[in-house]
């Protein structure tokens, strides 16, 4: 999209340069735009990443084992750390060709659905907040949140850092009351989730400033990469949950929500419904988790003494639906005990590429709105 | 009608407002030091040592594994040796730098001594910021008391596990 200045003869006008951010709470974390405005129309935006910049990746070529990096990858995307911890086990798994016990399974999608529910509920909350509904929609959200984390912190010790996923299963099992727990979320999730759409999703303020703002058309986002809510909202029926049946996602019934325009309206009302079918999981899964390990015997031996962790020479890509959009290990094994090459294919980063093309010709309050939308989080963009 | 959805809206609120007067669910603060939420057992914070009856008999063997093993590297331990300098199965010096620690939990999954555990306390404000937060060994010895105290479950697996190895009684020059 191109954007061009208007000519007015009998008045010299000039653009304006704005860095906005990266110590801003609408950036999200420490992320900074350079933006150049006419008058307050967004002219040029160029984003500025790094400012969190961890060393992810060559952090975890450097540690002693496999298993050390686990603790790393809650922090990438550290609102929804289960799936991070998942897409991380996974890669390592097809690496070293491992079975997971069909009850790790289970709870692996379990707890990667509650993530979802957990991220979906938070990005509206602080959308809310971005479009300027100061504190009253996410502090309901992290209300709802709190019983999800407890939950968490319960089964894996920590609310948000949960370290929980191992290769070959998961850390510990799941405490008694897990399931009854669930269950109880799941009953009241629906009910909260109309509590929601009721205060927000009719209000005439949130679609003056949501519908048509921010349009990502459908080829942009494809030859972009987009994946995730943001594809989808923009009609493309893509969702690797669905593509790839990863883990035992085909087992269950649960569908696709696409949107029609792609503006930042279909985005949040994509969130909400992709909610809906995750409780849909959620229900399933909980009804069908069998008894039995929690991890295999391989798996168990390799988390006991990481260093003896050694996969065969190879390469392997696991990838999975994160709640932003897809999530990739690519590891690289010379049969040693650290990877020889570790990369993050991380969604909040890629999906934030193609945040000038959605911004030229609005307004700079849209843009963050629209920054909003994309759903990043630093953690991960930065590594 | 134009602007029902923000009255809708606000009926929400309004509904929220008025019941956070009467039930627990809609009103979730806690008043911190006042009212505490009880801890849960998998909570897991800092490592601690634990000994079992006396603080000389620590269970740690100073085998080096849980500091080869922590991803941010921030246990030192330095064998024990007597006179003769020969080393002894216990640590001189062991230190865990808690500025450093990110509360990952694998050193107690990995030590097979059972010496090393998460601890539940949080509490740990300090002044400084180098000294003050790396804890020596003196600081982070605790009974084994502590333990069942703290993680009655995983204390009594644990003690189960103890007790069976204990049982055959094989020489331990043997298992060297």
């Amino acid at each position: 999209m191109e954007y061009t200045l208007k000519e007015t003869p009998a008045l010299e006008t000039q653009t304006l340069e704005v860095s906005l951010g990266p110590q801003h709470p609408s950036t999200h974390g420490v992320f900074r735009m350079d933006v150049v405005l006419d008058g307050e129309t967004i002219v040029k935006l160029k984003p500025v990443m790094g400012y969190l910049h961890r060393n992810h990746e060559k952090l975890a070529e450097n540690m002693t084992s496999y298993l050390a990096s686990m603790p790393y990858t809650d922090r990438l995307d550290y609102i929804c750390s289960m799936t991070n911890n998942f897409a991380y086990a996974l890669a390592v798994e097809k690496l070293a060709n491992l079975e997971v016990p069909e009850r790790a399974q289970y709870i692996r999608i379990i707890m990667a659905e509650l993530t979802r529910l957990v991220n979906h509920t938070l990005l509206i909350g602080f959308l809310l907040n971005d479009l300027g509904a100061f504190f009253t929609p996410i502090l309901y959200a992290f209300r709802e949140r709190e019983k999800i984390l407890d939950l968490f912190e319960d089964v894996a010790g920590s609310r948000m850092m949960c370290n929980y996923f191992r290769f070959g299963g998961l850390k510990v099992d799941v405490t008694s009351d897990f399931i009854p727990r669930v269950r109880q979320i799941i009953n009241k999730y629906p009910k909260f989730l109309d509590e929601f759409e009721k205060l927000l999703s009719e209000n005439e303020i949130l679609m003056a400033r949501c519908q048509n703002v921010g349009v990502l058309p459908k080829e942009l986002a494809i030859s972009a990469g987009v994946t995730g809510p943001m594809l989808r909202a923009s009609g493309v029926p893509y969702d690797i949950r669905k593509v790839d049946g990863y883990s035992i996602y085909n087992r269950f019934k649960f569908r696709v929500p696409i949107g029609e325009k792609g503006d930042v309206y279909d985005r949040y009302y994509m969130r909400l419904l992709e909610m809906r079918e995750s409780i849909k999981i959620l229900d399933q899964a909980i009804r069908e988790i069998p008894d039995g390990e929690y991890i295999s015997k391989i798996g168990a031996a390799g988390a006991r003494s990481p260093r003896t962790f050694k996969p065969p020479k190879g390469d392997a890509y696991g990838r999975i639906e994160a709640p932003k959009g897809e999530l990739g290990f690519y590891l690289v094994s010379d049969g040693t005990t650290k990877p020889y090459r570790y990369h993050v294919r991380s969604s909040s980063f890629i999906n934030l590429t193609i945040l000038e093309d959605m911004c030229l010709g609005h307004k700079i309050a849209d843009a963050i709105v629209i920054l909003g939308s994309i759903d990043i989080v630093l953690g991960e963009v930065d590594r | 009608m134009f602007g029902w959805g923000v009255i809708k809206g606000m009926l929400v609120t309004l509904k929220n407002f008025i019941l956070s007067y009467f039930t627990k669910e809609r009103l979730t603060t806690v008043q911190y030091p006042e009212e505490r939420l009880p801890v849960k057992e998998r909570f897991r914070n800092f490592p601690f040592l634990i000994y079992d009856n006396k603080p000389e008999d620590l269970r740690c063997v100073s085998c080096d594994i849980c500091a080869k093993e922590c991803p941010p590297k921030c246990i030192t331990i330095v064998r024990d040796s007597d006179e003769q300098g020969k080393p002894l199965k216990r640590p001189k010096v062991f230190d865990i730098d808690f500025s450093i620690c990110m509360n990952c939990g694998i050193c107690e999954e990995v030590c097979p001594f059972d010496a090393i555990f998460m601890d539940h306390e949080f509490e740990l404000a300090k002044f400084g910021r180098f000294e003050d937060l790396n804890y020596r060994k003196e600081d982070l010895l605790k009974p084994a008391e502590h333990f069942a105290k703290i993680r009655p479950q995983d204390a009594a697996r644990i003690e189960a596990k103890r007790r069976a190895k204990a049982q055959p009684a094989t020489p331990e020059t043997k298992t060297q």
